[in-house]
């Protein structure tokens, strides 16, 4: 039963480092605009390259 | 349609063919040219016609040539790459946003650009060898999307983005809590040995600890200044029953080694949080600062090469040179560039004594001119919010509003209330079972929430005037709803405001008047903004227009003036001029040098759809017409009207004002229609005053609202939704006594755990806000449909 403790705090740890990475996004600017993305997405890729490829 | 430039839809007046394609101008037959040179016809595909006319070449942007002041803008410098945040206004639509971020395919020079729509910004990276900040605004102003140097907010995005990362901590532990409260959820805590037990109590108290030392912080900190104010809001009881929580679960934890309420405590704040997260979003696209929907409908004269345009109030730009006439309002700070002129600041500072202002000094916003017609170049843009906000300074203040009166009084009460009624319940519950009292005194502080009577009338009247804004009728503030509501009586101005002068409906009689003469005429009526001048303008063919100086406008009477330094003119009504007067017509008299020249005579064509506007308020309300003009249109009106009485004619603004001043004697609540000109002070006076705008700056301080000529006829439909919008305000507040009156009873009688509490009231506030929000637009859509015209509003 006592492998219960280190199941905990690694999964708390784990918790922790996604909670870290949640506040990076933010602060890096990830959530500012959440209009934009969702028309960018939606252009086709070129078509006209400069050796014809596809 | 085949007559419209592929590029930017205008009516092509000068064809000009390309690739077989149909442009309106060399600006745009170029833009087409760089974006199909370049491959980039992908731009066209997107959207139909996005382009947008390339204003002309001019100097704007040679103060960038300057290396300081260029830097200054960047966000980031080096050797090979500068970053820059340029606001570009013109962007509005997906095709922008393509074209935007395909900008280094242009010019090798820039490296990268990304589009942040809903602001208008792009982020540009270029190398500063290949390409100087200077030249990247030009290439940009020769595409259509002129660079606007300004300070732009940038407080909202760190509230933000404190909001964001505290709900993040708040979510992370309340989880972790939760999970780590399992055996107790699930009644295992006997078959859990002790060390672990405590282990995992350890670790939830650990977990709670940024709770309250990081996010409820802040709900602390707001309950203790109110009670310094000597006031209670609503963060009081919140503030205490978090206090509670807290104290006696780090107690129980720490001294009695027993399961404790950390869940509800960290579920309270994160559910807070939320609430307060998804009110600030509503909140957002509720604010009327400057916003690509929702100006004043406004027109404002542009000069242009010598030509004269009327465009919106949102497409003036800084540089624009306008033409600004007696009575109107200067829409933003801008230099003079005649020699002299005189302005009133009434609206801005009180005082009504002009000011005079000389050539190249600076005009600020809300000044009224008086006098000649000045042309005035635009400084610093239209801040729309600066607008709203001199008008609702107006020191005569109407009404207060009723419901915001009661929900101010039962706010206060309120949280009196919720705390006498948890001290109540602690003592009863301390003879019957003593071990709930906690549970109990929290859920009470927590579940009661006042939501409804703070955010109703807000979001309800908030969505409501946005709604009112995209249909092009604009009001002062949301108080004016509520007055809308209980109109009784509406009264209308005739002329301008019902009536509507074509070309064809006017005719001179007297005197061949030479091309001099005409020339004379034209230029003085130029000056003014009245209904019969513009037409008169409009009607006879001018070749010059001639200098005016010493022009005098006595409202409601007549205009005169000093032609070209040599002929005295005078135009207006037989009062004005002296003449007697026999026939029963509106005619405006003509005299030039003191000799009489004749008459224009209008025949009144009434604006379209005007019977079936009176028809239809005629359920809701008594309507009356106070006419400047004489009897001549009685019989029309009479028809028009379906009535005889209340129809009065040869009205002075006194009268108007004395009219509606008698109506409200006798206890009806009146509305006035009119066009800001003339009639000044009846629109002060009346509950709810109303300018018919169609292409002038004219609308007074005094003035509730702003509609747009062609959405009169909705008026109906307006007042109608008003009503709707108190009744929508009513089932809030009856929803809120309901939840709290039903909540409270389970609270005290024990039934009501603090984790269900904590749940149940954030989720009322936001309940609130949707229901008062999907309820408004839904009873737009119903009644008030937005009618679907292909304006100039692109998208």
């Amino acid at each position: 039963m006592g492998i219960i403790y280190l199941l905990i705090l690694v999964s708390v740890a784990l918790a922790i480092f996604f909670l870290v990475a949640f506040v990076w996004a933010i602060k890096s600017g990830q959530y500012e605009d959440d209009y934009t993305p969702s028309i960018r997405m939606l252009f086709d890729d070129e078509i006209k390259k400069e050796n014809g490829e596809i | 349609m085949s007559d419209n430039c592929f590029h930017c839809n205008d009516v092509c007046t000068s064809k000009i063919v390309y690739n077989d394609k149909l442009f309106c101008c060399n600006g745009c037959k170029m833009v087409y040219q760089i974006i199909n040179e370049n491959g980039l016809d992908n731009y066209y595909s997107i959207e139909d016609k996005p382009g947008i006319k390339p204003a002309e070449k001019n100097a704007k942007f040679n103060f960038l040539k300057n290396e300081e002041l260029a830097g200054s803008l960047l966000e980031f410098q080096s050797e090979q790459t500068n970053n820059i945040s340029l606001f570009l206004p013109q962007i509005h639509c997906s095709s922008c946003i393509w074209l935007l971020e395909n900008l280094p395919k242009l010019h090798k020079g820039v490296t990268y650009a990304q589009v942040n729509f809903v602001s208008r910004n792009a982020y540009v990276s270029y190398n500063p060898k290949d390409i100087s900040l200077y030249e990247l605004s030009v290439l940009l102003d020769s595409i259509g999307y002129p660079p606007v140097f300004e300070k732009k907010k940038k407080a909202e995005k760190t509230i933000n983005k404190s909001l964001l990362i505290k709900l993040g901590v708040t979510g992370f532990c309340f989880g972790n809590i939760m999970l780590l409260s399992f055996p107790e959820y699930l009644g295992l805590k006997d078959d859990v040995s002790e060390p672990v037990k405590q282990f995992m109590q350890v670790l939830i108290f650990v977990l709670s600890i940024p709770i309250i030392t990081y996010t409820a912080l802040d709900y602390l900190k707001s309950g203790l200044k109110s009670i310094r104010a000597g006031a209670f809001n609503i963060d009081v009881p919140i503030s205490i029953g978090i206090l509670t929580l807290y104290i006696k679960s780090t107690y129980d934890i720490l001294a009695l080694n027993n399961a404790s309420y950390m869940d509800s405590f960290a579920g309270f704040i994160f559910f807070l949080l939320i609430g307060k997260w998804f009110q600030s979003k509503t909140y957002s696209s509720l604010s009327f600062e400057r916003d690509y929907k929702s100006y004043f409908p406004i027109g404002v004269t542009k000069l242009k090469e010598g030509k004269e345009e009327i465009i919106g109030l949102d497409e003036i730009e800084i540089e624009d040179e306008i033409s600004i006439k007696n009575e109107e309002i200067i829409p933003a700070d801008a230099l003079l560039l005649n020699d002299f002129a005189q302005i009133d600041y009434s609206f801005v500072t009180g005082e009504s004594t002009p000011v005079s202002i000389n050539k190249n000094d600076k005009i600020f916003a809300g000044g009224k001119l008086i006098g000649t017609a000045i042309n005035i170049k635009v400084l610093s843009s239209v801040k729309q919010s600066y607008l709203t906000h001199l008008w609702n300074q107006d020191t005569f203040k109407k009404q207060e509003s009723k419901y915001a009166q009661i929900s101010n009084v039962l706010s206060k009460r309120f949280t009196i209330g919720v705390i006498v009624i948890a001290i109540i319940s602690a003592v009863s519950w301390l003879f019957i079972d003593t071990t709930k009292i906690i549970d109990i005194v929290v859920s009470v502080l927590i579940v009661a929430c006042p939501c409804a009577l703070a955010l109703a009338v807000p979001f309800t009247f908030g969505t409501v005037m946005r709604f009112y804004g995209k249909r092009k009728f604009y009001i002062k503030n949301i108080f004016v709803i509520e007055r809308l509501s209980r109109i009784t009586d509406i009264v209308f101005d005739k002329t301008g405001t019902i009536t509507q002068t074509d070309k064809d409906s006017i005719e001179f009689t007297g005197d061949q008047l030479t091309s001099i003469e005409l020339d004379c005429i034209g230029s003085l009526v130029k000056q003014s903004s009245h209904v019969l001048s513009k037409s008169i303008y409009h009607s006879i063919t001018i070749n010059n227009t001639l200098n005016v100086s010493s022009y005098k406008e006595e409202i409601g009477k007549g205009i005169s003036g000093l032609i070209d330094g040599k002929h005295t003119l005078k135009i207006g009504s037989s009062d004005y001029l002296n003449i007697e007067s026999t026939k029963e017509e509106t005619a405006v008299h003509v005299s030039i040098n003191n000799e009489y020249k004749g008459k224009f005579i209008f025949s009144n064509t009434y604006k379209v759809g005007i019977a079936s506007l009176i028809h239809n308020l005629k359920k809701d309300a008594a309507l009356h017409v106070l006419s400047g003009d004489n009897e001549s249109e009685r019989e029309n009106l009479e028809e028009l009207f379906a009535q005889k009485e209340q129809l009065n004619f040869n009205q002075q603004p006194l009268d108007k004002l004395t009219y509606i001043k008698n109506l409200q004697e006798q206890g009806k609540s009146v509305m006035m229609v009119g066009d800001g000109l003339n009639d000044a002070g009846a629109l002060k006076q009346s509950d709810v005053g109303i300018v018919v705008t169609e292409n002038t700056f004219n609308f007074t301080p005094s003035s509730d609202g702003i509609i747009e000529a062609n959405s009169l006829i909705d008026l109906d439909k307006i007042i109608r939704s008003s009503k709707k919008s108190i009744v929508i305000l009513a089932i809030c507040y009856a929803f809120s006594i309901c939840y709290n009156v039903v909540g409270l009873c389970f609270a005290v009688s024990g039934n009501l755990t603090p984790l269900i509490a904590a749940i149940l009231m954030p989720l009322s506030s936001i309940f609130i806000v949707v229901l008062s929000t999907l309820l408004v637009s839904r009873s737009f859509q119903k009644h008030y449909p937005k009618k679907d015209k292909s304006s100039s509003n692109k998208n």
